[in-house]
């Protein structure tokens, strides 16, 4: 369920932040709008949530 | 009259010698009708003076985030609104993120940290670090970690950073509109020190932060005078929640008119592409730009954004026959 957008945070699905998503990893949790503890690697980016877990580009992708 | 183009293929082409602050200005200002000529000569002068090889560089952040200055284009800078968390990466993942680089060939693997300057944890970080990543990976080591203490330039020295990162981030006269927590002269302290220890310069900035044409023009010759072994060239990526989040990127042929300024400034310096080159330039751009004076790019992902994957800069680098600098040869 995307509850919440993981570019920006406010609720909802948005195209611009779809599209700059392709360039950022995210930062906000689709659950429960908490910022996560973002890494980015050269070669990926892993986003954690403290409530909600750990999602990455290996899995996204 | 002859044009600054004529003029430039004999002083820097020929002669080696860069562009003072009134010719990189004209290059700047020439019309769209002359750019191709620009970057054509800006290529003839990198072929020239620095030949095909492009250096290869991957970067990672070992602290990102909170960072007490207010460096108004980071979104790691801890007094803005911006969502970036603060985050340690652990020394396993350090390593890893080396070997992966080196996987691309690259013979550049810098370690980045979002401070003012380290304190003792991170200068301890470093020193684990860096010794796990000599151990493990043959790749070429290099730091930036803020404004250092002439004991702090040692310590790198000591461990083997054999490059420094700091940038002046843009020209003297416009940098207190960008940062107003420390000063361009505090900057500039800290590559004389790193000058002076033997280790390799690494100084750049952003373009497309506010400043003036002229004042472009003044970064470039501002640089010049450092003479920096390496220039990394960054297009501003206006982030969310920072007081430059609104401004628009730099139009593309503004940002080739300044590779091909910086290139004719600096005819021998490692000219690297860096941030927001995708939003700037698109995929496009980075052909253009490596015809165009630029000497080297780093690949797969930045600090807090994505790049895009190294593969695709390989594969232009080899259909450009642009043969991939090797770690050998720049021990
Ligand atoms: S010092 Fe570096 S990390 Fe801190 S705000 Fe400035 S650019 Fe960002
Ligand atoms: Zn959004
Ligand atoms: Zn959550």
């Amino acid at each position: 369920m995307t509850a919440y957008c993981d570019r920006c945070g406010e609720p909802g699905v948005h195209e611009p932040c779809v599209a700059a998503r392709q360039l950022e990893p995210p930062r906000f949790c689709t659950h429960c709008r908490r910022r996560m503890k973002v890494q980015v690697v050269p070669t990926g980016w892993t986003a954690t949530c403290v409530e909600h877990g750990e999602v990455s580009s290996l899995a996204s992708r | 009259m002859a044009s600054i183009l004529d003029h430039a293929r004999i002083q820097v082409l020929e002669q080696g010698v860069g562009l003072d602050e009134a010719g990189i200005l004209e290059v700047l200002q020439l019309p769209d009708d002359q750019l191709e000529a620009a970057l054509q000569l800006a290529h003839e002068v990198r072929m020239k003076w620095c030949g095909p090889e492009v250096e290869v560089e991957g970067i990672v952040s070992l602290k990102t985030g909170g960072c007490p200055e207010d460096c108004h284009f980071c979104s790691q800078s801890g007094l803005f609104s911006s969502p970036v968390r603060s985050v340690w990466l652990d020394i396993p993942s350090l390593v890893e993120a080396a070997r992966q680089t080196a996987a691309t060939g690259a013979s550049e693997f810098c370690i980045v940290a979002a401070v003012r300057g380290p304190d003792s944890k991170l200068m301890q970080q470093m020193r684990d670090g860096v010794k796990a990543i000599k151990e493990a990976v043959d790749i070429n080591v290099a730091a930036s970690l803020g404004m250092l203490s002439q004991e702090q330039v040692d310590d790198l020295v000591d461990m083997g950073v054999h490059r420094y990162n700091h940038n002046l981030e843009t020209c003297k006269s416009y940098f207190p509109n960008v940062v107003t927590t420390h000063t361009w002269e505090e900057r500039w302290s800290t590559l004389r020190m790193v000058r002076a220890s033997g280790m390799e310069v690494c100084c750049g900035g952003i373009i497309g932060l506010g400043e003036t044409i002229e004042q472009r023009a003044e970064f470039a010759a501002q640089l010049a005078s450092l003479d920096p072994h390496e220039v990394p060239m960054n297009f501003l990526n206006p982030r969310p929640g920072t007081p430059l989040g609104d401004v628009p990127v730099v139009e593309p042929k503004d940002a080739l008119r300044a590779i091909a300024a910086f290139r004719l400034a600096m005819p021998r310096t490692i000219l690297r592409f860096a941030g927001g080159r995708e939003i700037t330039l698109g995929d496009l751009g980075t052909r253009d730009g490596l015809l165009g004076g630029i000497n080297a790019v780093i690949v797969g992902n930045y600090l807090t954004t994505l790049g895009r994957p190294a593969t695709a800069d390989l594969e232009l680098l080899q259909e450009l026959k642009m043969p991939v600098k090797a770690l050998s040869a720049t021990l």
